[in-house]
């Protein structure tokens, strides 16, 4: 079973399409390399939330589709939540 | 291969509907009253009340005379009574629609004459109207002569990775056959504008596009604000979507892998061909679908994510989900369920087989969710506050 996709290769961020629960090994797939990736969930994540794949420092950017989708607010290790609450749009700031 | 006929309507211009609605227009806000005591009176008949209409000018104007004259010639509409406050105008829509080759067209004004006397009127031409339309019968029709909108909403990750790429799939389809379809959405490209741009048929529609993108960005700069809560919407942010940037790649999913973009419309504008469109809308959906029901488009696609409810009144809506939560406690709004391609059971074609066949049932005849429950989100797109 599926616990969470990946869009893109260079992804650093997979959604979870089961609500994950914190400590579980979910078990993901990578839909354009087409290879299942394991990421241990470091709190419960609700299906339709993205996980790290990868460690992102504060500032970085973070890709999904290939693609930047924001920059890191602050530090994001491997099975975090990444939402609001780490995550910026790099675009419209105020 | 999927089947390419189906049952539709011919109209006096050539151009093909799958409904055959009889439409009771108001020019303005004023005019709404008449016009749904209109539609009460006769049977059958569809008022589609709005705001506007009163000391609009310039640009503005211009869009709104397009919008309705366009939802008045609409393909999907048999017959068409316009009912405005005063003559000039009413007549400016009548002649509008007239000028688009439809024929079954009549205006009633209420100066000098008062509400019961323009019900009796526009009540006596709406019943010929009704009794002639339904003699119309549906004929086969060719997939080619389609124009197809497309527009998600209440959008979450799972429009990225599934209903929003069963849309695109579905466009690669139409294209490929020859039909015509639209996207738009001007905000929500933002972070995937390059891309979008690299899907124009030329660099100079490309170009058209970029700046068309680049006012637009501009003009939400210019207003100096966080559009968090707006862009992405609450209910994105709920299901997961943080930033526009992400927000906007998963809706571009729509047009598919292959499809090029031959064009950029003006809000409501017609395509001036077969092919994919590029049109300048808003991302709200009841304003979006609004201008590309004006523009001609008979069916429209709307994936969803955390469940947008919408409908209109002229194009019918077929929705799609492959949030699971949607799908389960939101049943009554979901035509086609593609929850499947979340848990790997279901492949990107598969699910595009599953909303092309859906899209031709609706075309037969068959309702939508939305026709059923009577969403008829009707709303014009106004650009800047009246005279």
């Amino acid at each position: 079973m599926v616990h969470f996709l990946a869009h893109g290769k260079d992804d650093s961020v997979g959604v979870a399409v089961v609500d994950l629960k914190a400590g579980q090994t979910a078990e993901g797939w990578n839909t354009e390399k087409e290879e299942a990736v394991q990421v241990k969930a470091n709190s419960d994540i609700p299906l339709g939330h993205k996980i790290a794949l990868a460690d992102i420092k504060q500032g970085g950017t973070v890709i999904k589709y290939n693609c930047p989708i924001g920059a890191a607010s602050q530090s994001i290790r491997r099975g975090d939540h990444v939402h609001t609450h780490n995550l910026k749009s790099k675009r419209w700031t105020a | 291969m999927n089947e390419q006929k189906f049952q539709g309507y011919r109209r006096d211009n050539g151009r093909v509907g799958i409904r055959n609605h009889v439409v009771i227009l108001p020019l303005d806000d004023l005019s709404n009253a008449a016009c749904e005591a209109v539609a009460n009176n006769i049977k059958g008949t569809l008022a589609i009340p709005h705001a506007y209409g009163r000391l609009q000018f310039g640009e503005d104007l211009e869009l709104f005379f397009r919008t309705i004259i366009g939802t008045g010639s609409n393909p999907n509409v048999a017959a068409c009574v316009v009912i405005g406050i005063e003559p000039e105008w009413t007549a400016r829509v009548v002649d509008g629609i007239k000028a688009l080759g439809r024929t079954k067209v009549a205006g009633v004004s209420i100066e000098r004459h008062g509400d019961i006397q323009t019900i009796a009127a526009a009540s006596r031409q709406a019943f010929e109207f009704m009794q002639w339309a339904s003699e119309r019968k549906r004929e086969t029709c060719d997939v080619s002569e389609l124009y197809v909108s497309v527009k998600c909403g209440e959008s979450d990750t799972t429009s990225g990775l599934a209903s929003c790429p069963t849309v695109g799939n579905v466009v690669d389809r139409l294209v490929e056959m020859n039909a015509t379809a639209s996207f738009g959405e001007t905000s929500e490209i933002t972070g995937a504008e390059d891309i979008c741009a690299s899907r124009a048929a030329t660099p100079e529609v490309a170009e058209q596009y970029m700046k068309i993108f680049t006012e637009y960005d501009a003009f939400i700069k210019s207003q100096g604000v966080d559009l968090m809560g707006s862009q992405p919407t609450k209910g994105n942010i709920r299901g997961g979507l943080t930033t526009i940037e992400e927000k906007a790649l998963g809706n571009l999913q729509k047009i598919g892998k292959k499809a090029k973009f031959v064009g950029c419309l003006a809000p409501a504008e017609a395509p001036k061909g077969k092919g994919l469109w590029y049109m300048d809308t808003s991302s709200a959906a009841a304003e979006a679908v609004t201008l590309w029901a004006a523009s001609g488009a008979v069916v429209h696609l709307f994936p969803t994510g955390q469940g947008n409810i919408i409908g209109n009144p002229i194009e019918p809506v077929i929705k799609l989900t492959a949030n699971p939560l949607t799908a389960r406690t939101m049943a009554e709004h979901v035509d086609v369920d593609v929850t499947g391609i979340l848990r790997r059971e279901m492949t990107l074609d598969q699910a595009g087989d599953k909303l092309y066949d859906m899209m031709m049932r609706v075309c037969n005849g068959r309702l939508t969710c939305q026709e059923i429950l009577g969403h008829r989100e009707f709303v014009l797109t106004k650009l800047y506050r009246s005279a």
